[in-house]
């Protein structure tokens, strides 16, 4: 069945407004049986909002939805929305003590259950999506790819007319990411209506038919990506004049080879790290040796499962290791500690800011300056407010942070903004080392490229790169940074890239430019003449 | 480059340089913050009001000075149990160390006529012996809650029970009394008309909330109550910090102890446990404002849980509440209360950074 005239999900000039910040303006869109439409904007486009009104979660202040020329039920009345629109959240509405089978059902169990039914039911959605999960598994021992399918499984068990895919992406490995295209592909073949919200514009021109832009609460663009480039489609998302002249375009966030970063002479050995060996749960390490000079940026690539988190939480101190060594300027870091491995000049830009970023209800100033609190505070540990905001000043101002003031919560900042908190948090104790997991994911084109060339300038130093702010004492750099991420487009700053494979070094890339199919090939564990 | 901070934050000292942006906002969220501290004034002044009504004796300076004294001993301990609650503990315990420590140091300093021990102790020791006793109660917490990992409800809820029966076992459930002059001076004496428990307690009170605010170890304690792996991932030491935080609240607890034993001239094997005083401690931090998820709270906030308990309980003494019934009425008003302060502090209101 091809798209046909009848519109599934039909949306007409919905406004939304948040207290004095109007979140949407007279958004119109429609979705087709069988259609397939991406959904992209940057991080406070409007995106979420609308994502939360389509799932029924909010009603729009003004405006209407139709699932199929009729007026949709009221926004709470779960069972019935379901009929029309199921959402796979980015973040996981998955119950960890309840089985695969349970979260499958969940609340669409019949009065009296039957268990047997419920796990064979569940077994026949798996077997028909491909994916090999057990039934009776507790949710808590699954991985983050796992936890996924549960839901879009759970989505499929509704028999909704819709799905919507909010960053289903952001947590997969490619291999998964790949599949999920497949079956998206197979959904929209059987007449299934897909929304697909990314960051990953290359995933938009390779699954959708179309493709809307929402900027400022606007829907500003609407087409068939065949008419479409990607260069069209990110002058969209951040408006015509919006792409500054302080972006070095050093970094090219397609993923694709980036324009070499300045050459540095390599400095002294800042990080050595032997035979790392971890029985983490987010990827096991089976000796891994590495180092990173001053003023290198050293990435650390591969599938999710390799290690490749793991290797930066146990440099950090934030994860035990099994056995190994890890050397700061020579000396021995002791596992597991993070305090410790912070003061021996090793900074952190953890893999998930929700957990290990921030601290939700503190202010911005404050959660900028939590490593410094010694630094900063008087004889008798006395610490002004005054003191704490005059040094976070330079550190936001620096990467551009947007919000209300120093005093308010980060929790209420957009998700590129909390990013950049803990960025600015790791950059406020000019570490030697910086070890950043993931440090992009689930922020939008603009800020991306300003946290990269933050980390770069780290490395290269920013030769009077104006957005330095005047007492940020001119940017020296020389700073190691170790990019552990599995995100090509991250590794266009690195000088080198190590592939880990199975938490072993397969295989460094030490020429920049690197050819993305290279890369893609090496972290899949297929030898190939790469690199040297 | 430390020099360079160091002098930025050099020039912010008390002069804060204007941010751009930075007038209204911090404005703005000062007035929540000072929204959020003044939530239970309109209780409070309801209460005054209902109190002159009851008895022309409510509204007379010996009356609040009763209620002072009455209330400082709740009120220390409640300073303890709020910093708990704010890293995102719990201590059942501090009524069991409430009645525990002041009767372990009056057992060694009276004499054996008064079911002293007979080692006649100087009294200042007592207080020393007292002090040393909370410590290591709340040590032991700590150390159980965080470096064994296990529960702190269950920990400290054991460790209630054991404590009260040291208290009943210690004296065969008599009473220690004949307290010397030093130890009982505390909780007894006056200056001029004002309780030297209250002006204590009003100390304790200010210190703990200018220490939250002001010092860097006080903000770790927000943060490690708001995010712990944050915390962490930022450098602090959140085991330090928790184990800290259980020994100064179990200190704070014996120090209200020896206010309750120096106001009522002994110690009691009631004191604390068979008082039920926990119920009390909860309810005044959390009518304050303090979250029971941690991170967020503050002294003023539960400073005005306690008089506002002080307020109801004297209330209903004027009162001549009959006995029988009193309990009953004191809880249904903690109950209301703590709705109140949900309605007008919500949860939602933030600790100004």
């Amino acid at each position: 069945m091809t798209p046909s005239g009848q519109a599934l999900v039909e949306v007409t000039g919905i406004e939304k407004r948040f207290g004095t910040t109007r979140a949407l303006r007279g958004v119109s869109l429609s979705i087709k049986a069988g259609q397939c439409l991406g959904l992209v904007g940057r991080n406070g486009a409007g995106k979420s909002t609308l994502v939360s009104i389509l799932s029924g979660l909010y009603e729009p202040d003004a405006g209407t939805v139709l699932f199929g020329g009729e007026p949709a039920p009221r926004s709470g009345n779960v069972a019935r929305w379901h009929e029309w629109i199921a959402t796979v959240f980015q973040h996981s509405m998955i119950v960890p003590d309840l089985s695969v089978a349970e979260n499958v059902f969940l609340g669409a169990l019949p009065p009296v259950v039957s268990w047997h039914e419920v796990r064979a039911k569940t077994r026949d959605i798996m077997r028909e999506w491909g994916f090999n999960i057990p039934a009776e598994t507790l949710c808590r021992n699954l991985s983050v790819e796992q936890l996924q399918v549960v839901e879009i499984a759970r989505a499929l068990a509704r028999g909704s007319k819709c799905v919507l895919l909010d960053e289903p992406t952001a947590a997969l490995e490619r291999e998964a990411a790949r599949r999920l295209f497949e079956r998206v592909r197979q959904l929209t073949a059987g007449g299934v209506a897909v929304l697909y919200i990314s960051h990953h514009l290359e995933e938009v021109f390779e699954i959708c038919q179309d493709v809307a832009v929402l900027r400022d609460g606007n829907l500003v663009l609407s087409a068939p990506t065949a008419e479409l480039t990607r260069d069209g489609l990110v002058a969209a998302m951040v408006g015509e004049v919006q792409e500054p002249s302080a972006s070095r375009s050093m970094v090219t966030v397609s993923g694709q080879a980036a324009v070499p970063p300045v050459a540095t002479a390599a400095g002294e050995v800042v990080l050595e790290v032997s035979n790392l060996m971890s029985e983490s749960s987010r990827g096991r390490l089976a000796g891994v040796s590495l180092q990173v000079h001053a003023g290198e940026v050293v990435g650390v690539t591969g599938l999710l499962s390799a290690g490749v988190a793991t290797i930066g939480r146990v440099v950090a101190g934030a994860e035990a290791r099994a056995s190994g060594e890890v050397r700061m300027g020579g000396k021995l870091v002791p596992p597991g500690q993070r305090d410790v491995a912070q003061r021996a000049g090793i900074g952190y830009i953890p893999e998930d800011r929700h957990t290990e970023g921030f601290v939700p209800h503190l202010g911005v100033a404050e959660n900028t300056t939590m490593t410094i609190m010694k630094k900063l505070a008087g004889p008798l540990g006395v610490l002004s407010p005054a003191r704490r905001v005059a040094a976070a000043a330079p550190l936001t101002r620096k990467l551009s942070l947007v919000s209300s003031g120093p005093s308010q919560p980060v929790s209420e900042l957009s998700g590129g903004n909390q990013q950049k908190v803990t960025v600015a948090r790791t950059l406020a104790h000019e570490p030697s080392l910086i070890v950043a997991i993931t440090p992009t994911r689930g922020v939008d084109v603009a800020s991306k490229e300003l946290l990269l060339s933050s980390l770069a300038d780290v490395a290269h130093g920013s030769a009077g790169q104006d957005g330095a702010g005047p007492d940020g004492g001119g940017e020296a750099g020389g700073a190691g940074v170790l990019l552990c991420s599995d995100e090509l487009s991250d590794l266009g700053i690195c000088d080198r890239i190590i592939v880990l494979v199975r938490g072993e070094v397969f295989t460094e890339f030490t020429e920049p430019p690197f050819d993305r199919d290279e890369l893609i090939v090496a972290t899949e564990g297929i030898s190939q003449e790469a690199g040297k | 480059m430390t020099s360079n901070t160091t002098t930025v934050a050099g020039g912010g000292t008390g002069t804060a340089p204007p941010r751009r942006g930075g007038g209204r906002p911090s404005l703005r969220s000062m007035n929540v913050g000072v929204l959020r501290e003044v939530a239970l004034l309109p209780v409070l002044v309801v209460l005054i009001i209902v109190g002159a009504v009851v008895s022309p004796a409510f509204l007379t300076v010996s009356n609040f000075a009763g209620i002072g004294q009455q209330s400082s001993a709740l009120g220390v301990t409640v300073v303890g149990e709020s910093l708990i609650l704010m890293i995102g503990g719990m201590d059942l315990s501090l009524e069991g160390t409430y009645g525990l420590a002041p009767m372990v140091a009056a057992w060694l300093i009276v004499p054996v006529a008064a079911y002293g021990d007979g080692t006649n102790w100087s009294p200042y020791l007592g207080i020393l012996v007292l002090l040393a006793v909370g410590a290591v109660i709340g040590l032991i917490n700590g150390l159980l809650i965080v470096k064994g990992r296990l529960n702190g409800f269950i920990v400290t809820l054991g460790m209630t029970i054991v404590l009260a029966g040291l208290q009943n076992g210690i004296v065969k459930a008599q009473s220690l009394f004949n307290l010397p002059g030093p130890f009982s001076y505390l909780g007894a004496a006056s200056i001029g008309q004002v309780p030297v428990s209250l002006i204590v307690a009003v100390a304790i009170f200010v210190v703990t909330g200018l220490f939250l605010r002001y010092h860097r170890t006080g903000r770790a304690i927000y943060a490690v109550g708001g995010n712990p792996s944050a915390a962490r991932a930022a450098g602090i030491k959140i085991d330090r910090i928790k184990i800290g935080v259980y020994v100064a609240g179990s200190v704070l607890a014996a120090i209200g102890g020896l206010m309750e034993a120096g106001r009522v001239s002994a110690v009691t094997g009631q004191q604390g446990y068979q008082e039920g005083i926990i119920f009390n401690v909860f309810a005044a931090a959390v009518i304050g404002g303090v979250s029971l998820k941690g991170g967020r709270g503050n002294m003023i906030g539960a400073a005005s849980g306690v008089i506002l308990l002080g307020i109801v309980q004297d209330i209903l003494d004027l009162a001549n509440v009959s006995n029988y019934w009193i309990e009953a009425i004191d809880g249904a008003v903690i109950l209301f209360a703590l709705f109140l302060a949900r309605i007008v502090g919500g949860e939602s209101t933030a600790e100004e950074s």
